[in-house]
């Protein structure tokens, strides 16, 4: 299962520290890991959103810094692309995976994947021994379906004033945080209905 | 507020418009090979620029709003929003609402809470016919907390007729595990109850939704609902309609209606599916049951993996399931084995499929499983027409493996019937390096079964450990993937596999490549590599690594560039790669397999190879990391270390500190590793200074080490007074303390008595207080030495009491210096004062009273227990 999908920055932004970013989107699948855990038990509900809260931005941190050496390691500026050239900007995205070790921030070992599309982060948190493959296949899917409908390349601020459009993406792309083998055409079938949903 | 808010953001769609349309022709893009180079001005700028893009001021100017928002504003943009809600058109307003009040509630990490009246008006939204409004109630609860009759919810009869959304809000606000275990029971219930109501809308997220109560807390469900759901996901995965279901002009999700002549489903390669439907058959419309069939699938592995979880050995009920379930089941029959009805060709998986009707659910739905995962693997050789098929056929493969590989290991009697078929695949994809992520799961499964089945596994290992690092040591995720492979199977790995110690040099590449991605793995693999036989060669590695992550930017780049072109920017270190005389170096540093000779004669000529390299992105990243390895190199090497390897690391350590390529920072920081563990090795085993006294000393004798090497430098000198001692090894002779003493004394008085080289720092004063100290206390063992040490001391006080020397312009370490002398002077005047103040007997110097039984607090301490913990 994905725990939880991102949306985050990767550049420098002013009003914060140099490693730190602004989460933009976040969901996070399924019940709270603190309401079954035996430690957490007593946490209250308040409580458990701000450490649910802090998790995100831990994953977001590391996602950052990984990106931020990727991309110096390569030594290939991140490509500018510009409204309409959505498909070129996903194939010129970095990509990447943190493993993210037990306890740091999840109770069991995670693996984040990332795509960088300049300065934005698009985040997947997977159970380790999920199908990387379909995985990276789903979160490419998924930046591209958000980076058309939410005009993301241009210097709106849609992913904030329309993020129910990326609710109603996840809902039918990834159920639940379920990932799904979809074949062309049952991935035509969602994409018409993602497409009317975005047309409303 | 609210009205900033608003204004704001009509503003800002305004703006969003007039950027649309900007093809911004200044913008212009590069696309070369890039040089790992470090940033030049040009490039902050450009960066600079890029941050202003997608992420605007407008956003963050947004989230600051949605953060400082006051109270009482809050309050009337509340009851202004409940106003709307009561109306009975929802339009557009009341969306834009809705999304500014989540954009409020989700920007501070701390929870706001709703008027009542609000909540529940959201909370009837969540049945709302419009989606969007579904969407936006469900996104706004999640943020806050629920109100305290929400509960009720988890048991009411019509949960399944929950949208998607209002599940998803009742799986993200479960309280406890109660609330998970009555939520997946009425799911459950629902899915008992489908085939009357045939609402197969809410079914296909009712399989998530389970998948993610499985995941968080298996208890949630009981022996029946695990029964029940493998009885389902049979149906679903083995007995879907193989025929297409309606026009995909239809629209909707499940609204397609059949089409009156049934026309069956194709395979990817266009032709007509011969078998029962898999999530690689496609049509041109699907019926409900074929969608089942792919979230069936989607969820099979991870039920495979935990449904043993839910209860485990409840076989009595187990049993009483096989009968009632040969009548129960009679449903499923009625399509039983359609594809043969059906007349068409019928693959091997179907012709071999045993029949199973008589099985428990459970191995009833491993059989089909099985099947399943036959089948995709036979369709996955098909030639796909579209990419985002052939990447899904590859993503298959690996789900395919990795069930049988579970399947086989619940029951090997599947083992005979799988390995075949895994054997072929793998032949057919290990040429193929495209497949390489699909071929680790077929290592896996070697792995788990190859030694039940009695098959050779060595193929398979020569590809995991050689052509894998070695070739494609730049996929990360490759990378990431066989890395965790090592890691969960290492203890099978160690004991089966003896390449994997030996492909050390080869698996370091991946480390080399991307460090700080797989640093953290190689934190758990790297003692697992270290052995009595690899210590010495891994350490040389471990301390070539950047030279190994130059060579490696070097080995992509001479493929990719032609060697007729020399651009501008031609570099030496890539020339001298491609040369045929300095092949055999770089061929060393790229060797896959350890145990092949070694290069330390001519690795100072490597590193001047090289020396353009210290500076890339790369490079750096990749020295950054050695530090840490080190560490755990030694902290590993000294529990499965004799004597005679340690002095020979020891030995390693006095070479290599001088043998390094200049990486910023680099050597200072390898110095400092050495010399802690030369400490530590040394204080372990203290007559490894006796053993290595010949070299400790050569290194110590050299005047230029005080300089170039002060960390190390300090530290021998440290070791060689504390342990060249009677007390540590009865070898140690006044011959050895004698010529010891000789050769630190006549370093101490050339750093002392002169001016350092113009250009030279001046000695450190930590330097100059350990040679002290050690020649103290060589003295202190030796009493003849007594008079030598302190007439140099005399002199020393003699020399300063000018105030100032050339040797040291610090006047605070000049009289810190001159301190120590006196005071070790002083001391030096009573000899048996000194000697049992610098070289203190074992069992003053760390005393162990507390374990001492003939004392009397172990004795206090039992009574007292004995007291207080009666038998």
């Amino acid at each position: 299962m994905v725990r939880c999908f991102l949306i985050h920055t990767v550049c420098p932004v002013s009003a914060l520290g140099p490693g730190d970013s602004r989460v933009l989107y976040s969901r996070v699948f399924g019940p709270d890991e603190g309401v079954v855990s035996e430690q957490n038990r007593e946490v209250s509900p308040e409580r458990r959103r701000v450490l649910q809260r802090e998790k995100v931005s831990v994953v977001v941190r590391q996602v950052h810094s990984s990106v931020s050496l990727s991309r110096e390691a390569s030594g290939r500026p991140p490509g500018e692309t510009v409204p309409g050239e959505e498909a070129l900007a996903l194939q010129e995205a970095d990509s990447g995976v943190v493993r993210l070790r037990a306890g740091d921030p999840f109770h069991e070992e995670m693996s984040a994947l990332w795509l960088g599309v300049q300065s934005l982060g698009f985040t997947l948190v997977c159970e380790p021994h999920e199908n990387l493959l379909l995985a990276e296949g789903t979160l490419r899917t998924l930046t591209r379906h958000c980076l058309e409908h939410l005009h993301m390349l241009g210097q709106g601020s849609e992913v904030l004033l329309r993020s129910n459009r990326v609710d109603a993406l996840l809902s039918r792309l990834l159920p639940h945080g379920q990932l799904l083998f979809l074949n062309h055409r049952f991935a035509q079938s969602l994409e018409k209905e993602v497409v009317a949903y975005m047309a409303k | 507020m609210y009205d900033s808010l608003f204004l704001y953001s009509s503003f800002l769609k305004a703006e969003l418009k007039s950027c649309s349309c900007d093809s911004s022709p200044g913008v212009f893009r590069v696309r070369t090979v890039y040089l790992p180079r470090c940033r030049n001005r040009q490039e902050k700028r450009r960066n600079a620029r890029l941050s202003l893009k997608m992420y605007s001021h407008g956003s963050e100017s947004l989230i600051k709003q949605a953060r400082d928002i006051h109270e009482s504003e809050l309050q009337k943009f509340f009851s202004r929003l409940v106003k709307l809600l009561q109306g009975k058109e929802l339009g557009h307003e009341t969306v834009d609402s809705l999304q500014r009040l989540l954009l409020i509630l989700s920007a501070t990490k701390y929870t706001k809470t709703l008027p009542p009246e609000l909540q529940r008006r959201l909370a009837s939204l969540l049945s709302s016919s419009a989606e969007q409004l579904q969407v936006l109630s469900s996104a706004v609860l999640r943020e806050t907390l629920p109100l305290s009759g929400q509960e009720v919810n988890y048991n009411q009869e019509n949960v399944v007729q929950l949208n998607s959304h209002a599940a998803s809000l009742l799986l993200s606000q479960a309280q406890s595990r109660a609330d998970l275990s009555s939520l997946c029971a009425q799911l459950l219930r629902g899915l008992e109850g489908r085939q009357s109501e045939g609402s197969a809308h809410s079914l296909t997220h009712t399989l998530p939704i389970l998948n993610s109560i499985l995941t968080h807390s298996p208890e949630s469900l009981t022996e029946d609902h695990v029964t029940l759901l493998s009885k389902k996901l049979v149906d679903w995965l083995r007995y879907a309609s193989i025929t297409q279901g309606g026009g995909a002009s239809s629209g909707g999700f499940f609204t397609g209606q059949r089409s009156r002549q049934p026309v069956p489903t194709a395979e990817l390669d266009g032709t007509v599916s011969g078998d029962f439907f898999t999530v690689l058959c496609v049509g041109q419309g699907f019926t409900d049951d074929q969608w089942m069939n792919v979230y069936s699938f989607s969820m099979l592995r991870h039920w495979l993996l935990t449904n043993h979880s839910v209860s485990n050995g409840n076989t009595t009920a187990d049993t009483a399931h096989r009968l009632q379930l040969s009548l129960s089941l009679s449903h499923s029959f009625s399509n039983d084995d359609r594809s043969e009805v059906d007349g068409s060709v019928v693959s091997m998986v179907s012709a071999t499929s045993s029949s199973s009707r008589l099985l428990p659910p459970r191995e009833r739905l491993r059989e089909k499983a099985f099947q399943y995962c036959q089948r995709l693997i036979e369709q996955s050789d098909r030639k796909a027409q579209k990419r985002i098929d052939t990447d899904l056929q590859k993503a298959c493969l690996v789900e395919a493996v990795c069930i049988l590989d579970r399947v086989c290991e619940e029951d090997t009697s599947l083992v005979f019937r799988t390995f075949p078929c895994i054997k072929a695949l793998f032949g057919r994809l290990s040429s193929d390096l495209s497949f390489a992520r699909v071929l680790l799961p077929i290592a896996q499964f070697y792995l788990h079964h190859g030694e039940t089945a009695a098959v050779d596994c060595e193929s398979v290992w020569n590809l995991v450990f050689g052509r894998f690092p070695a070739e494609l040591f730049n996929d990360l995720f490759l990378a990431h993937e066989l890395l965790r492979f090592l890691r969960l199977n290492l203890e099978s790995l160690q004991a089966r596999v003896p390449q994997y110690t030996r492909s050390f040099p080869n698996l370091l590449k991946f480390l080399a490549w991307d460090s700080p991605s797989a640093v953290d793995d190689f934190v758990d693999l790297l003692p697992s590599l270290v052995t009595t036989g690899t210590a010495v060669e891994l350490l040389h590695t471990l301390l070539d690594l950047p030279c190994l992550s130059a060579t490696l930017v070097l080995q992509l780049r001479s493929a990719c560039q032609p060697i007729s072109d020399t651009g501008g920017r031609a570099l030496l270190s890539l020339d001298a790669f491609r040369s045929t005389s300095y092949r055999g170096l770089f061929l060393f540093l790229l060797r896959g397999e350890a145990g092949s000779g070694d290069t330390i004669d001519r690795l100072s000529t490597l590193h001047k190879l090289l020396a353009e390299a210290a500076d890339w992105p790369r490079v750096v990243q990749c020295s950054q990391t050695v530090p840490v390895l080190l560490h755990i190199f030694f902290n590993t090497v000294v529990t499965v270390a004799n004597d005679k390897l340690l002095a020979h690391l020891i030995l390693v350590m006095l070479e290599r500190s001088s043998l390094l390529l200049n990486v910023p920072k680099y050597i200072k920081e390898i110095h400092r590793v050495f010399s802690c563990h030369l400490l530590r090795l040394c204080k372990l085993h203290p007559s490894l200074v006796v053993d290595q006294s010949h070299e400790l000393l050569e290194f110590a004798g050299a005047t230029a080490n005080v300089y170039s090497k002060e960390d190390i430098y300090t530290h021998v000198v440290w070791v060689l007074g504390e342990y060249l001692s009677v007390s540590c090894d009865s070898r140690c002779s006044v011959r050895l303390i004698t010529s010891c003493f000789e050769t630190l004394e006549a370093v101490l008085f050339e750093i002392t008595s002169s001016a350092p080289t113009p250009g030279a720092v001046c000695p450190a004063p930590r330097v100059i207080t350990t040679l002290m100290s050690a020649l103290a206390k060589l003295a202190s063992r030796s009493h003849d030495l007594i008079p030598r040490v302190s007439l140099f001391f005399s002199k020393l006080r003699t020399v300063t009491r000018g105030g100032s020397v050339p040797w040291c312009n610090n006047e605070e370490d000049l009289v810190a210096i001159v301190t120590r002398g006196e005071e070790l002077w002083s001391l030096l005047k009573a000899p048996g004062v000194a000697q049992s103040v610098l070289t203190p007997p074992t069992h003053i110097a760390s005393p162990q009273w507390h374990q001492d039984t003939n004392v009397a607090m172990p004795l206090r301490l039992r009574a007292l227990t004995s007291l207080t913990h009666p038998q």
